[in-house]
């Protein structure tokens, strides 16, 4: 089981759009779209997004990314009348971004809390200032064995489906990894890094399961992050 | 009679929705100008929804029973920011009335406010935000300085409302589409503050 994403949108189009995108990086996980309204119009409707949450929810709870302000309202106002609203956030992020860090980071199996920081997690200019936050390998860590450097191969660069996987890589392991100083786990930072290919990337871990996590990281690489 | 009972609210609904009906084009020509462009329509598709379900309710309902089944038709049936508005506002107004079989005066004021409150916990939105709160607050505010008559305050209600809807037009929108407009949003009356004058007034008229 993991945690659902309901994609609460005016239009249907977008939010069919953003689950197809999602989708594509999380295939197991349950993406619901609910948008526009029930008779195809523009609009959002509660019957639909209610619907979703009890589709969406296998049981270890559901993130809500909405587009604009009355989405949120309708899936406010649905969250209110759900069976199990304590399963149930309302993501503070936009809808395409959040939705793609949300979905890579449940596909990894985790809690609905650390979905709902992934799709909250701020991109790239507040990615920037909260960089020191993020943890950073040490010097005995170093001598460990838990550093890695490569010179990125993908024709396209570090874009979103290889991001993906070394997201869902990285989130595996007990450890604390980083990509150029940046949290490895967290794929609106890792895409906020806009590596291009021939970039030298340098990836650092510790914790328990450092040495085994830049181990599963290299070959990951070695095999073009999945491409 | 005395107070507000079920009939009598039910009647009130029913003109609401007639209202409604025939000002759509109106709120939606007050949307157009800062918003989606769909206030007028999207009420009338709730408040139609509501005449239809109004049928299934037994002879003689209280107040509270016709203020709920108002508030769960326009939660699924509106499709707007005022969907989930005004279903949370009736929804709270039901739940403040109970199952009293009729509202006084002081009865009439606690709705009203569980209505505003709700409005306002739902779309955050403070006074002088443009918004239908614009309405909600001096109405609610008027019926209780009116006294123990339940005509009165109604009046004083609706009365209120409208100020409050036109004192809308030279702010700045804070919430909603409006509020991506600025300051070209002045000038412009919101179309949830009149059509909450709407729904009060109709409230004021209905015998």
């Amino acid at each position: 089981m993991t945690v659902g994403l309901v994609i609460v949108s005016h239009s249907a189009k977008i939010a069919e759009g953003v689950v197809e995108l999602a989708a594509q990086m999380a295939p197991t996980v349950a993406i619901i779209a609910a948008g526009g309204t029930d008779d195809g119009g523009i609009g959002t409707s509660f019957d639909r997004v209610q619907a979703a949450f009890a589709t969406a929810d296998s049981g270890d709870g559901v993130i809500v990314l909405c587009d604009l302000g009355s989405a949120v309202l309708t899936a406010e106002t649905a969250l209110d009348f759900a069976d199990a609203p304590e399963r149930i956030r309302i993501a503070d992020a936009p809808i395409v971004e959040g939705a793609v860090a949300a979905a890579v980071t449940a596909e990894s199996g985790a809690s609905l809390d650390a979905v709902l920081a992934a799709a909250q997690d701020q991109a790239p200019a507040a990615a920037e200032a909260a960089a020191p936050s993020s943890p950073v390998a040490d010097p005995a860590a170093a001598e460990a064995g838990s550093v890695l450097e490569i010179e990125l191969q993908n024709e396209h660069g570090l874009h979103a489906r290889p991001a993906a996987e070394l997201v869902r890589t990285a989130s595996a392991y007990d450890a604390q990894v980083t990509v150029n100083g940046v949290d490895a786990k967290s794929m609106l930072r890792v895409l906020a890094l806009g590596l291009d290919r021939g970039t030298l990337v340098r990836f650092e871990a510790t914790g328990q399961q450092a040495a085994e996590a830049i181990a599963a990281i290299e070959a990951l690489a070695g095999n073009g992050f999945g491409e | 009679m005395s107070g507000l009972d079920g009939a009598w609210t039910r009647r009130w609904i029913e003109a609401v929705a007639a209202q409604v009906a025939e000002r759509k084009a109106e709120l939606t020509a007050l949307d157009r100008a800062i918003g989606d462009a769909d206030h007028g329509e999207n009420l009338d598709r709730g408040f139609q929804a509501v005449l239809g379900k109004l049928e299934a309710l037994d002879d003689a309902p209280t107040p509270g029973a016709v203020l709920k089944l108002v508030a769960t038709t326009l939660i699924s049936t509106v499709g707007g920011a005022a969907g989930p508005l005004y279903g949370t506002a009736f929804l709270k107004a039901a739940m403040a009335a109970g199952d009293r079989p009729e509202l006084d005066a002081a009865g009439l004021v606690e709705v009203l406010a569980a209505a505003r409150d709700g409005i306002v916990a739902r779309g955050k939105a403070e006074l002088q935000d443009k918004t239908m709160v614009d309405a909600w607050t001096p109405a609610v505010d008027a019926a209780a300085a009116a006294g123990d008559d339940v005509r009165a305050a109604l009046e004083a209600a609706a009365v209120a409302a409208a100020a409050g809807a036109v004192a809308t037009e030279p702010l700045v929108a804070h919430k909603g589409r409006a509020s991506y407009l600025g300051e070209r949003a002045v000038g412009h009356r919101d179309p949830g503050a009149e059509s909450t004058s709407l729904i009060l007034r109709a409230a004021a008229d209905t015998q």
